[in-house]
């Protein structure tokens, strides 16, 4: 997996590549919180389109995430979903908590 | 149950990395059983669930315990149905798994973990856990699908 951020203005946004699983989901939620918890961005956005596959680690970085973005007041949204990762957030019934957008545009603008 | 035919078996170690090297494999041998796209994906998150919670919660992440896994064709019934399957067998030498963990969380708690069985009961047809001689022992089945009746019959 590989992770990168680009900043606009009062958001982050972390664009995701390859497998996110027990390996690697630790380079995932690291970066979140602290951008969360630590630099208290008011908005953090996930670009999820490079992700070949996600599983219950994965996922479980991603609710970390928006717990810690509930936590302290911040939007955490995804965008990019792919039909591997719709899939496994179905699949987990947590799909309908996370703010979801189609495209980038969306995510920052609204 | 009659027929067992081998496909594949893996000896691994209970390190995160080789995860990754286990799902390409799965992937290509559902393909080659003539899964469809979704079931290869499901197949590929059960047997990926399956070694994240023996590296979890067996080996408790230590990296460098044994894992084998064997991949069957069998004939069995099961779950009311009757027919050809792909029969997976995970095997550890971990500490006893707690039966009452089997029955994973309610979805409704929204909170990391917890998910992995989940998952797998929702990749797989069926599921059936022992211990054994020390070892864990996950039995995984995938009913294969039923081909087409040839043209013209």
């Amino acid at each position: 997996m590989q992770i990168s951020a680009r900043h606009l203005d009062k958001i982050t946004i972390f664009d995701i590549s390859g497998d996110i699983d027990l390996a690697t989901s630790p380079e995932l939620r690291k970066p979140l919180l602290r951008e969360l918890r630590e630099l208290r961005t008011p908005r953090v956005v996930l670009n999820l389109k490079a992700v070949r596959y996600i599983d219950s680690s994965g996922v479980a970085s991603l609710v970390e995430g928006l717990k810690a973005s509930r936590d302290v007041g911040a939007r955490f949204i995804l965008f990019g979903l792919n039909t591997t990762v719709r899939e496994v957030l179905q699949l987990s019934k947590l799909v309908r908590i996370f703010e979801i957008c189609e495209s980038e545009e969306q995510a920052v603008a609204t | 149950m009659s027929g067992r035919s081998l496909l594949l078996r893996m000896e691994l170690r209970s390190n995160p990395e080789t995860l990754c090297v286990v799902r390409g494999a799965v992937a290509q041998l559902t393909d080659r059983l003539g899964f469809s796209e979704p079931e290869c994906r499901a197949v590929v998150l059960g047997v990926d669930e399956a070694m994240t919670n023996i590296i979890r919660h067996a080996y408790a992440g230590h990296p460098d315990r044994p894992i084998e896994v064997l991949f069957r064709r069998i004939r069995t019934s099961s779950c009311g149905k009757n027919g050809e399957a792909l029969e997976i067998i995970l095997e550890d030498r971990g500490k006893r798994v707690d039966r009452a963990k089997l029955c994973g969380r309610a979805l409704e708690d929204v909170k990391p973990g917890g998910l992995g069985l989940h998952f797998i009961r929702e990749s797989m047809d069926a599921l059936e856990f022992r211990r054994r001689n020390g070892r864990n022992q996950l039995r995984l089945v995938k009913f294969l699908p039923i081909p087409e009746p040839p043209a013209g019959s």
